[in-house]
């Protein structure tokens, strides 16, 4: 077999972005293999949406909803995408590298007893067979990794390949799995973060770092995203202001947090320490503003305004208002 | 407070983050001269937690095991002078196929009792983010990944986990496999007493299993160059060209 299945993301009942992202790249593969992409959906019901996967190139959206997987077990929806796999025969089966697919991919690759290659850039499919890019040693190097195993399972990095619409039969059939009862993690409590959007999933990412001075100083930055929309906008932050505890821990981004690829991100009042440059220098655009003009992050910043902070930002933030309202 | 709470935490050799990397003749791997190596950051983060579970649990032991060659006795030295109790060094060769090291690493788990199985979320070399949920799955013991803290109580582990979009409390049943985080405690130095005393602490050294790897490197390049930046002005009067240029010439506003 030939096929490709791409295990989706829901929140809350609704797809994740990175649903689409994956299942671009999975059209890509798939039609290099002469084969056709599924897209399964997990869950206690079918996601909304997920019948308009077709939209995206799914030939078959594959539904398992069940009570059992109303809430995620890494343990149980593993050993339910691992039968899904064995039965459907896939040559390739790609995950987003997000909490979950983190979390879900490599059990279901020791289930089926193959290798993962986890947090991919890019995919070719040569002789074949798909080789998988990955950054390694914090993105100073890139590694091209090629499974020898069937099938071929990676998880692909959010923001990384760009979705893009295509039309495909989309039938949507629905699946069952007996769950399995394997001693698993319970979700006590959930406290959601302020904000919609997650760093890691955002297209634009609004960074400060210690040259905010002080925590309430991000009312600066929160003007900006809101400016941009925080539809597709978040916030980050580097580490050095989440150890003070300035910011949450979800918003680091670099080695010690969150790795991001988002189109666009602002660096401000960030120095540019490697391990910040670790989690955000696979962005599309990078701008730098900073006082001091030997600050290391201009040297991966594609735009760099040299100057305060405090002056620069709101006159951006106004830039970017009226340009937005123009179009 | 009573029982006691064995701790087995897995760790890796890997580069300092600092590290030049230069990639050595045949583009399969990085030339180690002249490289620093560190415990993995995540590791050193479990490392920490283990060692505070263990001194909440006031009883037991937290031994550190590790996949790799000889050079990666260092690296358990470095964890025993932040206080675990005994190392294991399983000699084999690390590659980026994570299921072949998560198998080594089962073989030398699976006969022993611990009640806790603790890793870095991901490894700062190969960033494969997967050891630690596939040794779970082939230990058969439940997994939570990406805990910043947890405690344990009653036979259970009360997780505090980073997700996308919050937190979230979870609990899981021991014996259990946790990857961690860097959450609110930061490593402990090692003090001169404990570097001294993490010599006369135990090290066993014995092969790995055999080791299939299956994830082969076809090569190994340089990030792709960013094009080369430009400064676009001083101050807040360079902002409107600055947006300018992000919606007319990078087209991303
Ligand atoms: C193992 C390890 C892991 C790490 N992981 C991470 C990680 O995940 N993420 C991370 O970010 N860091 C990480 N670090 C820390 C990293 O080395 C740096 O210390 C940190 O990134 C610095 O944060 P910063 O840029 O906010 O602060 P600083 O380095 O202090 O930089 C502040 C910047 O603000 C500028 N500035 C000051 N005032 C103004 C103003 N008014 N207007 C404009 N600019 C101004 C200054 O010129 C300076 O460049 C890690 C370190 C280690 C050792
Ligand atoms: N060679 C190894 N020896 C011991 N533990 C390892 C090894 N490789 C990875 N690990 C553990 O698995 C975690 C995740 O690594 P990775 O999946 O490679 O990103 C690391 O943080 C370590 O705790």
């Amino acid at each position: 077999m030939s096929n490709v299945l791409v295990v989706t993301e829901g929140r809350d009942g609704t797809l994740r972005g990175v649903t689409n992202e994956l299942l671009t790249a999975a059209r890509g593969v798939a039609s290099e293999l002469g084969g056709e992409v599924d897209a399964l959906t997990i869950g206690g019901a079918m996601p909304e949406g997920a019948d308009g996967l077709g939209g995206w190139g799914a030939a078959r959206v594959r539904v398992l909803a069940d009570e059992a997987f109303a809430a995620y077990s890494g343990e149980r929806w593993a050993a339910a995408v691992a039968e899904v796999v064995r039965e459907g025969g896939y040559a390739v089966v790609l995950f987003g590298a997000t909490s979950e697919g983190r979390d879900l991919a490599p059990r279901v690759a020791a289930l089926l007893d193959v290798p993962l290659a986890g947090d991919v850039t890019g995919i070719t499919v040569e002789e074949g067979t798909p080789l998988f890019t990955r950054p390694v040693y914090s993105g100073k190097a890139i590694a091209t990794v090629r499974p020898t195993a069937s099938p071929a399972l990676a998880t692909l990095r959010p923001n990384a390949f760009q979705a893009s619409e295509s039309e495909a039969a989309g039938t949507v059939e629905t699946l069952s799995v007996t769950p399995s009862d394997a001693p698993t993690a319970t979700l006590r409590e959930f406290k959601a973060a302020a904000g919609d959007l997650d760093v890691a999933e955002a297209s634009i990412v609004v960074s400060g770092g210690r040259g905010m001075k002080d925590p309430e100083a991000w009312s600066v930055l929160e003007s900006l995203r809101d400016a941009i929309g925080s539809d597709l906008a978040a916030l980050g932050a580097s580490r050095a202001v989440v150890d003070a505890g300035w910011r949450p821990h979800g918003e680091q981004v670099g080695q010690t947090g969150k790795t991001v690829a988002p189109r666009l991100y602002f660096a401000i009042g960030i120095s540019g320490a490697v391990q910040h440059l670790a989690g955000m220098r696979s962005a599309g655009t990078i701008v730098a503003i900073n006082k001091d003009p030997d600050a290391p992050i201009f040297q991966v910043a594609d735009y760099g305004i040299v100057g305060d902070l405090f002056e620069v930002v709101p006159r951006l933030t106004e830039e970017i208002r009226a340009l937005r309202a123009d179009s | 407070m009573e029982t006691p709470l064995n701790i087995i935490v897995c760790i890796k050799r890997t580069p300092d983050t600092e590290t030049r990397i230069r990639i050595a003749e045949g583009d399969a791997e990085i030339d180690p001269a002249g490289v620093k190596f560190i415990v993995s950051p995540y590791d050193e983060f479990a490392v920490e937690n283990a060692l505070r579970a263990k001194e909440a649990a006031g009883e037991g032991t937290v031994r550190v095991l590790t996949l790799g060659d000889a050079s990666s006795k260092e690296t358990l030295r470095a964890a025993l002078a932040m206080g675990a109790d005994a190392g294991t060094l399983l000699e084999g060769r690390v590659s980026q196929d994570g299921l072949a090291t998560a198998k080594a690493l089962a073989a030398e788990v699976e006969g022993d009792d611990a009640e806790l199985v603790l890793l870095g979320v991901k490894a700062a070399d190969d960033d494969q983010q997967q050891v630690g949920p596939m040794l779970a799955t082939l230990l058969g013991r439940p997994c939570v990944t990406a805990v910043s803290s947890f405690t344990v109580e009653n036979g259970v582990a009360v997780c505090q986990r980073e997700v996308e979009g919050g937190t979230e409390v979870v609990e899981v049943p021991l014996p259990a496999v946790l990857t961690i985080t860097k959450g609110p405690f930061d490593p402990r130095y090692a003090s001169l007493k404990g570097i001294m005393a993490a010599k006369k602490k135990p090290i066993e050294e014995k092969p790995a299993v055999d080791l299939e790897h299956r994830l082969e490197v076809v090569r190994l390049s340089p990030p792709p160059e960013r094009p080369e930046g430009r400064i676009v002005g001083e101050g807040a009067d360079a902002a409107p060209e600055l947006a300018r240029l992000l919606r007319e010439e990078a087209r991303v506003l």
